[in-house]
């Protein structure tokens, strides 16, 4: 049971991964998410039914996300579109994609095919099938993540950052900020979809509703985590992210478990997981305020004091 | 080295905001000329500045730069060759970011690989690019953290890194104090000995105009109403100028109220 908070957790990591490059990278509020993680799922159910091998499947649903975020890229760039709208426009457009995908079916299972979690339980048979789900997850999240790192450590990626910040600087060293957001949003929704494919595979079934929400889900991952420690290296940016995702279905987990002692349940979950953002926000803007605050009193004291000196 | 001929720019041409910001400008500069522009607000200093750099295209006229065409390239691509930075302290460097990352960005034009670039060498080279202006223990530092005046050195470092052919300087002392803005202003005249850059800044100071370069053009109403070089300029005096501009000045209004009585 704890187990699954831990895969779930970290399967949902993948995906604030991506939402991290939109939303804190890119600074575009990017929601072509809630469709393309269900795309991903899509893409990754019906190539395993079909027979296809795991890798490639997922390979897919990545290529699938990428595609995804070009569609929002270039309605951004060439429609001069807000990326708020473009992205609403993409994921709209998505349902209906998605919904094709998977044969105009809403729900596609995984039942009597090879999914990657039957890969681990087996290669790890040694292990209970539980812990060998986990071991696989962690193994391949690690992975993500350490790639992710170093390409947002790599020339390309460090100019991805440097558009989100300020897209005058990128101007001026001479590169087509459309190209950079280009990329930035195709790797971000490509994470995003790879993310749904896991999914998929981890619950057994692709469906098309399964990204509603998702953004502010991935968001509320984000905060929690930036909540744990201060820090401007992306290695310990990401790894903030992954703490937070499992934070937020462990707290997701205790909604489950014990929200009937006071009422709550799971219809509930999307009322709960805006609130969370929103404390998240009012919390981090009191701790400011309070920082301000104290610095006042300080200055004060000092000058108070300065003035007993004299 | 730089052409401007006939260029003309309208604002929102064909609505009751028509505004016609540069009218038949005609300026030529060579290379190693340093260039101060001063204007009132305006007068079309900046438009000039954002027809120069590919901010917005022109109405009509062509822009030349080494003997090529820049009039419809866009901003990225004239980039390679330009240099600018703002008054705005926060536009030429990526707060978010590093001080190192800021640098290494700004080492090269063009699109990026997926090549890590930062090495010892490289960082060694940057504290000692940084130390003059004494930010050398603080290459991991954001530059969100630094001060305008530190931003706006930096920002000076960073337009050099690439040896551009030409640096606008736009009004870049202007957002700091006095005594950072004398820094900012010494830096900058090291720089352009040092690099040997054509350079254009506009700027409101008057001392800092004269000081400055080997030319001085005054705008007003989006026409360049006077241009000063060599001997001439460096007899200048901040009265001389004021005299001069309000000589230029005087005659527009004297023509602006025989406009008005003819429409009577």
């Amino acid at each position: 049971m704890l187990e699954g908070i831990f895969v779930e957790g970290l399967i949902f990591a993948v995906m604030a991964m991506g939402i991290l490059i939109s939303y804190r990278i890119l600074d575009i509020a990017d929601l072509t998410c809630d469709g393309s993680v269900a795309t991903g799922a899509a893409v990754a159910a019906m190539c395993i039914t079909a027979g296809w091998s795991i890798p490639l499947a997922m390979l897919m649903a990545f290529l699938s996300g990428i595609i995804c975020g070009l569609v929002t890229a270039a309605i951004h760039n060439h429609l001069h579109l807000p990326g708020l709208l473009a992205g609403i426009l993409t994921m709209t457009m998505l349902y209906s994609v998605n919904l094709r995908i998977l044969g105009n079916k809403a729900n596609v299972p995984l039942v009597r095919v090879n999914t990657m979690y039957d890969w681990f339980r087996s290669g790890l048979s040694f292990l209970p099938p539980s812990a060998a789900s986990l071991i696989g997850t962690l193994v391949i999240v690690l992975v993500i993540k350490v790639l992710f790192d170093l390409f947002f450590r790599t020339d390309l990626g460090v100019s991805i950052g440097a558009l989100g910040g300020n897209e005058q600087v990128v101007i001026s060293l001479g590169m087509n900020p459309s190209v950079l957001k280009y990329i930035g949003l195709g790797l971000s929704n490509g994470l995003i979809a790879l993310s749904g494919g896991m999914l998929a595979q981890y619950q057994g079934f692709a469906d098309a509703n399964l990204g509603q929400g998702m953004v502010v889900q991935g968001l509320a991952a984000i905060m929690l985590g930036e909540f744990l420690f201060r820090t401007n290296r992306i290695s310990l940016i990401t790894l903030r992210v992954i703490l937070g995702s499992i934070i937020y279905k462990g707290l997701m987990f205790l909604g489950r478990r014990y929200g009937y002692l006071v009422g709550i349940t799971p219809n509930d979950f999307k009322l709960l997981t805006g609130l969370l953002v929103i404390i998240s926000l009012i919390v981090a803007s009191t701790r400011t305020k309070f920082a301000e605050g104290k610095a006042r009193k300080d200055a004060v004291q000092r000058v108070m004091q300065g003035g007993k000196d004299a | 080295m730089l052409d401007i001929k006939h260029v003309t720019k309208v604002f929102f041409p064909g609505t009751a905001n028509e505004k016609v910001a540069l009218e038949d400008i005609n300026l030529h500069i060579d290379k190693g000329d340093v260039v101060s522009v001063i204007g009132s607000n305006g007068s079309g200093k900046s438009t000039l500045f954002n027809m120069i750099a590919g901010t917005f295209p022109v109405t009509a006229g062509t822009i030349s730069l080494d003997g090529k065409d820049i009039t419809h390239l866009p901003e990225y691509k004239r980039a390679f060759e330009i240099g600018r930075i703002f008054q705005d302290p926060t536009k030429g460097t990526s707060a978010n970011m590093s001080i190192q990352d800021n640098l290494l960005l700004s080492m090269k034009k063009g699109m990026r690989g997926i090549r890590f670039s930062l090495t010892n060498e490289k960082k060694e080279m940057f504290r000692s690019l940084i130390e003059p202006v004494g930010l050398q223990n603080r290459l991991e530092d954001n530059v969100g953290l630094l001060s305008g005046g530190q931003r706006q050195a930096l920002t000076l470092i960073m337009a050099c890194l690439s040896n551009p052919k030409l640096l606008l300087l736009d009004e870049h002392t202007a957002a700091l104090d006095p005594g950072n803005a004398r820094i900012v202003m010494d830096l900058t005249e090291k720089a352009i000995s040092d690099g040997q850059y054509t350079a254009i800044m506009i700027t409101h100071n008057m001392q800092f105009a004269i000081e400055f370069g080997n030319k001085l053009i005054m705008m007003d109403e989006g026409k360049i109403i006077l241009e000063v070089s060599g001997e001439e300029k460096k007899k200048l005096t901040v009265p001389d100028l004021i005299q001069r501009f309000k000589q230029i000045r005087n005659k527009d209004f004297a023509s602006d109220e025989e406009l008005l009585t003819e429409g009577d």
